[in-house]
């Protein structure tokens, strides 16, 4: 139907997130009719990005910096580190901006599924940041499943023998959540974590 | 075709943004694997997780396709375990286990009835679940093939003073006849000897890592060979976890 080249570009499209081969169809059709205010700009960002963007050394964050922003911010406090699975947890966090220290992007989990090992994530530079005495508190917010909580356990057990004070996420009622609604498992944590009011 | 039954969560792989490919124990079907919609919405979320007990309705146009499940919570095991690191270890490693070593599509049902007591037993925090957990491996190994004797003496036929156990044909033996070979045996723990019932003996730490050493050889000598893995690291864990960091190194290679 189309040609060679606008297929190909159909076909990248729909393995994006989000994009079926109908949306990424659409989308390539809107990139087209906008060839010099949209598709250009874009293909531009795109090459500038997958040439600059890197893993930040320190962190494990994705940026164009070697370390990245938040490393390099004199601003953020470097003693509390937040310990996140991916660069998109850490994304979340920022934008809630309720962190104003540092983060280490794990990279994954330990997984017994995908036969993912503690050699396999970004972890002993973790152990090195910490070793190195700068850090106070490392926040382990790992997801609340299995395999991320046997990654925050895993990493409880590498980081008490430093010294340094080890916290997790609170895990029970989301703001806004409704009791009826909410699965027996969130519940129960949620009660089992109840503070004084 | 379209089946319901009972299940347990074994692992999910994300396919797509929502969906997963979902591995189930189930109670008539065994393990079966089939894609779940949503497993990454609000509805599901919580319920995909190893452990879970689920209420499973799997449908496919053909046997041999993949399927769809449909999937309700009937336990959340692993949410009663997430802050303990101990117990988690242990759903973490019992699942692993299944996952690695059970035939797809073939029914286990004493296998399940197994995993299910072993989990409902770590959930509830009941103190005696590693040794629990024991008995399951060793379960695990009787379903695939390669159970072991422990009722008699292999030498003598005697039923009691059981100790050791021979790692060429799996059966158990007296201390006396087992002498002469002492050093090649691998050690009985009190709790799964014949006739020696009850609860765990005063020295538990030992004969908690005796057994322990017990299935591991016979799983890594008879089952994964044969599957082409070795035992999974989630076993490791819980092995560190149960008897001190570094142990599972030496459970899986006695004797």
């Amino acid at each position: 139907m189309a040609g060679q080249e606008i297929e190909r570009l159909i076909q990248l499209m729909a393995k994006l997130p989000g994009l079926g081969p109908r949306s990424a169809r659409r989308a390539v059709l809107q990139l087209i009719k906008k060839r010099d205010g949209l598709m250009r700009p874009l293909a531009e960002a795109m090459s500038a990005a997958a040439a600059a963007v890197r893993p930040c050394s320190t962190c494990g964050n994705l940026d164009a910096l070697d370390p990245c922003a938040i490393c390099a911010d004199p601003a953020r406090d470097p003693s509390v580190v937040v310990v996140v699975e991916e660069v998109g947890d850490l994304w979340a966090l920022e934008r809630a901006g309720a962190h104003r220290g540092r983060y280490h992007v794990l990279g994954g989990t330990l997984s017994a599924l995908d036969g993912i090992g503690p050699d396999d994530l970004n972890i002993e530079p973790l152990i090195g940041r910490v070793a190195a005495g700068t850090v106070r508190e490392v926040v382990l917010a790992t997801n609340a499943t299995v395999e991320g909580q046997t990654t925050a356990h895993y990493l409880m057990d590498r980081l008490q023998p430093l010294g340094v004070q080890v916290t997790g996420l609170a895990h029970g009622v989301p703001v806004g959540g409704e009791l009826d609604y909410l699965d027996d498992g969130t519940l129960s944590a949620a009660l089992k974590a109840r503070r004084p009011f | 075709m379209h089946w319901q039954d009972q299940g347990i969560i074994l692992g999910a792989r994300r396919h797509g943004e929502t969906a997963g490919i979902v591995s189930i124990l189930t109670r008539e079907h065994g393990r079966h694997h089939g894609l779940a919609r949503g497993i990454a919405g609000k509805r599901l979320r919580g319920v995909v997780e190893p452990g879970n007990r689920v209420a499973c309705a799997w449908s496919g146009r053909l046997a041999d396709h993949l399927g769809i499940w449909s999937l309700e919570l009937d336990r959340a095991h692993a949410a009663a375990v997430l802050d303990d690191p101990l117990r988690l270890a242990g759903v973490a490693a019992a699942t692993a286990m299944v996952e690695a070593c059970l035939p797809e599509r073939e029914a286990h049902p004493a296998l399940y009835e197994a995993l299910a007591i072993l989990l409902d037993a770590i959930a509830d925090g009941a103190a005696s679940w590693p040794f629990v957990y024991v008995r399951f491996e060793l379960g695990l190994l009787s379903e695939l093939g390669f159970g072991l004797d422990l009722s008699a003496c292999a030498v003598t036929g005697a039923t009691q003073g059981l100790t050791h156990v021979s790692p060429r044909s799996g059966r158990a033996v007296t201390e006396e006849a087992g002498l002469p070979y002492a050093a090649k045996l691998l050690r009985l723990p009190s709790f799964l000897a014949s006739g020696r019932g009850g609860p765990p003996a005063n020295d538990s730490q030992r004969d908690l890592a005796d057994g322990l050493v017990l299935s591991a050889f016979f799983l890594e000598q008879r089952v994964f060979p044969a599957a082409g893995q070795a035992l999974p690291p989630a076993r490791g864990r819980l092995v560190d976890r149960l008897l001190g960091a570094g142990a599972a190194v030496g459970v899986v290679t006695r004797p």
